[in-house]
């Protein structure tokens, strides 16, 4: 392979805070080699190294997602490591984790690894398994903490269900400090919110849907504050979405806890009224919010308090969603739509290119230690090229994904991926 | 009678109605509540249309009340029976209803367990269809009842001082009433403890009462619900007779009421829970068998009016 030379890009990169005009080359070992203003003109790379005119779109590490599921093991027909690839390359995202909600649930060293082969053989885009944190994900029992890392795990997390016994989560802390896990956490009471598919509000009541309150989540993202002082353990939670929370978590990050957090691309960019007529596309987990939560929550993405931007890809077939809403199940895919829903936030000149990426790529990269999410030259050559102000309207059945559930179904956006490259190989164009 | 104001295909909610759309289904169910007490009741209005109600949560009153109504207008009424039918055998909502659509009833009246199961019914079929009830969110001809019911006592539907009392919370009748007496200009008050009230009610439009004596001060209409039993013991009330010395009427607590006060309640009552039995059998104010009868109208009414709607109608009476 010879050293590919992108030209009249426009390179953002979060780690130097670099959004200029210029090029980069890709080495033969996939690598970025270099990149700078400096190498903005055709002629300025290597000689002999093939050319692509990037035409002035925005060149960017691709974007690293905390927070995917895929039906493998378990519900292939929902999403397989061949579709999810699909789509992950199409929406720009490079890698992504796993969540270990799978039947059975990644519990096992023996099904990171099975994961781990699945993956390697038919996604086209890297992808690390996430481990349950308690066997069968039950919140009762500590799972194989050290094999379930050393099989090839990235984290520890019980993927939507919170550990609700404070003792249990208490220990699965201190274990997980002590072999230097990153745990994610599902933020949310599990007894107040347990009915509810709804946010407690207004229309919901008007709705006549079963209800939880939006405090669920800060009461339970404060009782696990308590705790990581208690063990120092490294913390993020998984979904941000209420203002109360946003603020437990500034300050607990003022405190200098170890102490992250996501954002969900449907939370920041959709709130209650979306469910309307009871579209249960919008059905999520935390349910989305009122107006003034999703404010909230744009906002301390727009100032860098989030540390992740994550799609919350959920496949649902259309059995599992053609229910009434209370039964229909949760989730919406999302790894075709979370660049132009982030980007979104640029449009609205709510923040720059650097910053953005930051939360979509460097940091998520940053939190598990992946050498990806950056420019840099050495890093891996994870790589999109997006026209950022491209306009087009979601339309779920042209989604590469097994499953169609798109809460953003019919939605106008803008930002489109115009060719992804994992580790220096081109895995997606259009 | 002339075309009224009714642009919707289906009835799924009065939150959705005009408030000359509600007046006209009225006036045309005072009509039928003349006719029904001929002794000749029936017409061929809707003859040679198919009606079918499918109840998923059983109702013997509103789907006898809809099967009358039906009948009485000379439709082929059907009643599915959704326990002994393949429903209970793990098929879905949306099967059941491209099936029956399949069957090419005219008008199919359904009630479900779970709030907005009816709109989405109603996405997938071509017929007109009738909420008898979804969730906790609408009721909509309980709610056109009641409103004739008052109408037909009080001589007005505006204006009046209407007191909903227990639980507010699920109850889908006293949603469909609160949109429907707000959308004329009345005054709502609800009056529950707080465990059985939804969140933002204050921001419904309704005055909240804790303290039903309180709440009934100067009232003209007294709309009694329901509580179901599974919630009365120590989940959302701590007792029966806790809930019953608060919230259950008698006439003392009725006595600040204005003297022509008239009470209501959708049936079944638990007698000694939240309605004095005396109280409930006290012609001159309790108005409850009167509703049962304005509900056959009502849904009569209802009835001609979304078939009058159908993109095949062809005129009352005019053979399919």
């Amino acid at each position: 392979m010879k050293p590919l030379h992108i030209h009249h890009a426009r390179l953002i990169d979060p780690a130097a805070d670099l959004d200029a005009e210029g090029g980069l080359i890709l080495g033969e070992d996939g690598r970025i080699l270099d990149r700078g203003p400096h190498l903005r003109e055709a002629g300025s790379g290597p000689e002999g190294a093939d050319l692509r005119d990037a035409g002035g779109h925005a060149l960017a590490p691709g974007l690293v997602d905390l927070r995917v599921y895929v039906g493998e093991p378990g519900a292939r027909h929902k999403e397989s490591y061949r579709s999810v690839g699909e789509a992950a390359a199409a929406g720009g995202v490079t890698t992504i984790v796993v969540q270990p909600d799978t039947d059975p649930p990644l519990d096992d060293p023996a099904l990171v690894a099975f994961v781990r082969r699945r993956a390697a053989e038919v996604c086209k885009v890297r992808a690390h398994p996430m481990a349950a944190m308690t066997k069968g994900r039950a919140g009762r029992e500590m799972a194989e903490y050290k094999f379930l890392l050393d099989a090839g795990a990235v984290a520890l997390t019980d993927g939507d269900r919170q550990i609700s016994d404070p003792v249990v989560t208490r220990r699965c802390l201190q274990y997980a400090r002590s072999v230097g896990a990153l745990t994610v956490h599902h933020i949310q009471d599990s007894a107040l919110a347990a009915q509810g598919c709804a946010t407690e509000s207004l229309f919901a009541g008007k709705l006549g849907l079963p209800e939880a309150p939006a405090a669920a989540e800060v009461m339970a993202l404060e009782r696990d504050l308590r705790l990581v002082e208690l063990t120092g353990a490294r913390y993020h939670a998984g979904q941000i979405s209420t203002a109360a929370a946003l603020e437990a978590l500034r300050r607990a990050k003022e405190k200098g806890l170890p102490v992250s957090a996501s954002a969900s691309a449907h939370h920041y960019a959709l709130n209650e009224y979306d469910i309307g007529d009871f579209r249960s596309f919008c059905k999520v987990s935390p349910p989305l919010r009122e107006e003034a939560d999703r404010a909230a929550l744009e906002e301390a993405v727009a100032e860098g308090l989030i540390d992740a931007l994550t799609s919350s890809h959920r496949p649902q077939d259309e059995e599992s969603k053609r229910l009434p809403y209370a039964q229909a199940a949760t989730g919406s895919v999302g790894l075709e739509t979370s660049l132009a829903a982030a980007l979104n936030l640029h449009h609205k000149e709510l923040i720059g290119l650097p910053a953005l990426w930051r939360m979509l790529a460097l940091r998520p990269a940053e939190l598990l230690g992946f050498e990806t999410g950056r420019l840099t030259p050495g890093a891996p050559g994870d790589l999109i090229l997006v026209d950022l102000g491209a306009p087009w309207i979601v339309d779920r059945k042209a989604l590469r994904s097994k499953s169609k559930n798109s809460a953003f179904h019919d939605r106008r956006m803008q930002g489109l991926v115009k060719a992804t490259w994992v580790g220096g190989a081109l895995v997606f164009e259009r | 009678m002339t075309d009224i104001p009714f642009p919707q295909r289906h009835l799924l909610g009065v939150e959705d109605l005009a408030p000359e759309a509600i007046l006209q289904l009225l006036d045309r169910a005072d009509g039928y509540v003349e006719m029904n007490r001929e002794a000749r009741k029936k017409r061929d209005i809707l003859k040679g249309l198919t009606q079918i109600n499918l109840f998923f949560e059983s109702s013997t009153r509103t789907q006898m009340s809809f099967e009358l109504a039906g009948k009485r207008l000379g439709a082929d009424v059907m009643n599915m029976p959704v326990k002994s039918s393949s429903l209970s055998k793990g098929e879905t909502l949306i099967d059941t209803a491209m099936t029956l659509n399949a069957m090419r009833p005219d008008l199919l009246v359904v009630r479900h367990a779970d709030s907005g199961a009816v709109n989405l019914l109603a996405q997938k079929v071509n017929c007109a269809v009738v909420n008898a009830g979804d969730g906790r969110r609408e009721h909509p001809t309980q709610a056109l009842l009641d409103a004739l019911t008052i109408r037909r006592r009080k001589g007005r539907l505006h204006r009046l001082n209407v007191a909903i009392c227990g639980d507010i919370l699920h109850s889908r009748v006293a949603r469909s009433n609160m949109w429907l007496l707000g959308k004329l200009e009345n005054r709502i008050r609800v009056i529950a403890p707080p465990t059985l009230l939804p969140t933002g009610i204050e921001r419904f439009g309704v005055e909240v009462f804790e303290d039903m004596e309180q709440g009934l001060e100067g009232c003209d209409v007294v709309m009694m619900l329901r509580l179901q039993l599974e919630r009365m013991s120590g989940a959302f009330v701590p007792s029966v007779r806790e809930y019953f010395h608060r919230y259950g009427l008698n006439a003392e607590k009725l006595a600040r009421a204005k003297e022509d006060v008239i009470v209501m309640h959708p049936g079944p009552m638990n007698r000694g829970v939240e309605i004095d039995s005396e109280l409930a059998d006290d012609i001159n104010r309790s108005v409850i068998q009167e509703q049962v009868e304005m509900g056959v109208a009502v849904r009569m009414a209802v009835l001609e009016t979304l078939a009058e709607r159908l993109p095949n109608w062809r005129g009352a009476g005019a053979l399919a």
